[in-house]
């Protein structure tokens, strides 16, 4: 799909998230109003897990056929997985103030696992902006990206591994614990999500990849 | 407004503005990248002009 109709998609997919969250799905009755937080929560989450994974995807694309564009790739990927990361800390510390009187709970492993896989990934920018561009630094960073993979479904299961948590679970074993319209308004706004994730990938990799190809006409030239 | 009601909307401005100052860090940088394209145009220009 083309930058633009992608852009567009993405707009209008918010624009319904947004509506939906606020207009359609009905409102919780134990949480109230702030539950529907969760409709950007946990998108975002996923997203982030999302961004992360296709990273590491491009990290071991990168250890296997040595291309320097899966390497950027993978960078670009991580680097929209610590934004979204940080907006789920973000919204998440919002939701837990409101509902639970706290902005941070450290008994919790959900929330300290995902602190945790957000700071490993915070860390590869150290790596990376430390050494010198080439290929020990892209191969460093490929096996960092790849580490990193390992504490995704870590994070992603320890809600469920966890004896003693407050954080609500929605998703078990018997399925969404929600309503057919608080599950239609999830699904629309992790669509919404997902398709930020692209555009904003699409449009810092463009960016990133037109900056390098300037850089060489710049050295041609000299 | 209600603090359910604060808290909520901010947790979804919070989304809003990080995705506003994205947009804007990649305008300035694709801006700078059409003042370098400028002056490289401009250099191959004086370059054929010299010779």
């Amino acid at each position: 799909m083309k930058l633009p109709a992608l852009a567009a998609a993405c707009t209008g997919l918010f624009g319904l998230a947004t509506a939906l969250a606020f207009f359609y799905a009905p409102t919780d009755a134990d949480q109230g109003l702030s539950q529907r937080i969760f409709y950007f929560h946990v998108p975002l989450a996923l997203t982030s897990y999302v961004c992360f994974g296709w990273g590491a995807w491009k990290a071991l694309g990168y250890l296997r056929t040595r291309r320097e564009s899966a390497d950027l790739e993978s960078y670009v990927a991580i680097h929209q997985g610590v934004i979204f990361g940080a907006l789920t800390l973000l919204t998440g510390s919002i939701w837990a103030r409101i509902s639970w009187g706290v902005w941070w709970s450290w008994n919790e492993d959900q929330l300290v696992l995902f602190l945790v896989l957000f700071l490993f990934y915070c860390a590869y920018f150290m790596l990376r902006f430390s050494i010198e561009p080439g290929p020990a630094r892209a191969n460093m960073c490929a096996v960092y990206a790849l580490f990193g993979a390992v504490l995704i479904p870590v994070s992603f299961l320890a809600i469920r591994l966890s004896k003693r948590f407050i954080h609500p679970v929605v998703f078990n074993s018997h399925g969404p614990q929600m309503t057919g319209a608080q599950f239609l308004t999830f699904c629309v706004c992790l669509a919404a999500m997902l398709g930020l994730f692209a555009t904003l990938y699409a449009i810092e990799l463009a960016g990133k990849r037109l900056d390098g190809s300037l850089r060489e006409l710049k050295e041609l030239l000299r | 407004m209600t603090q359910s009601e604060k808290y909520t909307a901010a947790a979804y401005l919070v989304v809003f503005l990080a995705v506003l100052v994205y947009v804007v860090i990649i305008g300035s940088k694709l801006q700078r990248l059409q003042r370098e394209l400028a002056q490289l145009v401009e250099q191959v220009r004086e370059n054929r002009a010299d010779g």
